[in-house]
């Protein structure tokens, strides 16, 4: 290589450039993901500052395609990865099928009416997901993805995102009915 | 389809993930199954819900300025004073829409908003009207027998126009319900296509028309003269977009 001291500081400038104008865009995106999995601000901040450092590492090998997805996607990884020492709803992330079942119907699913759906019963309901489904509901209901980008992002098959968001969608709709039991920690079967 | 299977495919349904047949397939069992429907409904509602604005926890302004302090080479003095959000847009969205969309259209590409909800219900309107006997209460192909049908049906008199010459023959219109009012709707053809029209009055003023895809049907929606309209067919979105603009075209029965 010729010793041209122009060259890498312009090459490391274009990065910079197209970096900004392809990834930056989606940092709304890229926080709001990690602000709904890690729940506070500053774990989420931090999460969010890893992952541009670490899209910004990868991007040379980012090709085009959706960089809303691909940063989504480094932005969860990152959230599992930093979080996972101190998680406390460690216990609960772990996908057995015991714990994302769909919750049995109640007796009279008529009698089943959904009630509170104001902007502070749908946030306590929603942080009191299990991650694998609350990530559902964030990126389908919140980010708007399709099942397939969804799919994209966390590495799962479309039939298994389907699942998933009908179970994460049955979860909600069961806290959602039953405002006054009180019974959010363990599941009313 | 047995209740259990609509219990999960009516999600994919809710997100528009699947095809017509499937999509009418669904409707054909909510359409005969009261619980279904119930069921539907809560999770319609539960969307709905969750599209508040305040859910969405966007970037702080200081995790922003915290990534761009931390990069010595950003370029900061050369970018344009504009938020990300405009650069997205301008970027992603509305440049992909002028490469795809006439000038005189706006596409939609979320339809989590309250107009996204009446035009799904339209296009289940469209979809009922697929079934047996459900498309027409009045048929015909002449507008003087089909405007003065809707008089004392409705609180409004819709517009009818005659379309045969542009290649869309009217067929008729029945009575349906979008966004919990009794509005038209007109029935029109090309070949072997149908086109629900559907109208009533609205003090909105849109008058771009705006094209939103969902369940495999394009629908277009647009406002004049102090009524709403949208346009579903299965129609190919070119011809869809013709025959919205031969309407508006039109002249007006007076
Ligand atoms: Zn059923």
């Amino acid at each position: 290589m010729p010793a041209n001291p122009f060259a890498r500081p312009s090459q490391e400038a274009a990065t910079s450039v197209r970096f900004e104008a392809e990834v930056l865009p989606w940092l709304d995106a890229a926080y709001n993901l990690a602000r709904w999995l890690v729940r506070n601000d500053a774990d989420a901040q931090d999460v969010v500052q890893e992952s541009l450092l670490r899209a910004l590492r990868y991007f040379g090998s980012f090709h085009g395609g959706d960089a809303r997805v691909w940063l989504l996607a480094i932005v969860r990884n990152t959230c599992y990865t930093l979080h996972a020492r101190h998680a406390p709803e460690g216990r609960h992330a772990s996908l057995d099928d015991e714990a994302l079942a769909l919750p049995d119907d109640c007796p009279s699913p008529e009698a089943l009416t959904l009630l509170a759906v104001d902007v502070g019963s749908l946030r306590q309901a929603l942080e009191r997901l299990p991650p694998p489904l609350r990530e559902m509901i964030v990126l389908r209901e919140l980010e708007e993805c399709s099942y397939k980008e969804i799919a994209t992002v966390t590495g799962q098959k479309i039939g298994t995102v389907m699942s998933r968001l009908a179970r994460a969608r049955e979860r909600l709709r069961a806290e959602l009915s039953h405002p006054t039991t009180e019974a959010g920690r363990h599941d009313v079967r | 389809m047995t209740c259990d299977e609509i219990r999960l495919l009516l999600h994919a349904y809710l997100d528009d993930e699947l095809d017509a047949a499937q999509s009418a397939a669904v409707l054909a069992h909510l359409a005969g199954c009261a619980a279904c429907t119930a069921r539907y409904e809560d999770h319609a509602r539960l969307r709905e819900a969750l599209a508040q604005p305040d859910l969405y926890r966007p970037a702080p302004d200081a995790l922003r300025e915290r990534w761009l302090a931390s990069q010595p080479t950003a370029p900061v003095t050369a970018r344009p004073r504009r938020g990300p959000i405009a650069l997205a847009l301008a970027a992603g969205f509305a440049g992909a829409l002028l490469l795809t969309s006439p000038a005189w259209i706006d596409s939609l590409r979320a339809p989590g908003t309250a107009d996204g909800a009446l035009v799904a219900q339209a296009i289940s309107g469209h979809l009922r009207s697929l079934q047996p006997q459900h498309l027409m209460d009045v048929v015909s192909s002449d507008r003087h027998t089909v405007k003065p049908w809707f008089e004392g049906r409705l609180d409004f008199s819709p517009q009818v126009k005659d379309l045969a010459s542009q290649g869309f023959p009217l067929a008729g219109g029945r009575l349906d319900v979008v966004g919990g009012r009794s509005v038209a709707a007109l029935v029109y053809r090309r070949h072997l296509h149908v086109i629900n029209l559907f109208q009533w009055p609205d003090e909105v003023s849109e008058p771009r028309p705006r094209m939103i895809r969902q369940h495999g049907y394009a629908a277009i929606e647009w406002s004049a003269d102090g009524m709403r309209y949208v346009a579903v067919s299965d129609l190919g979105e070119g011809e869809l977009q013709e025959f919205v603009r031969d309407f508006r075209e039109g002249a007006a029965l007076r």
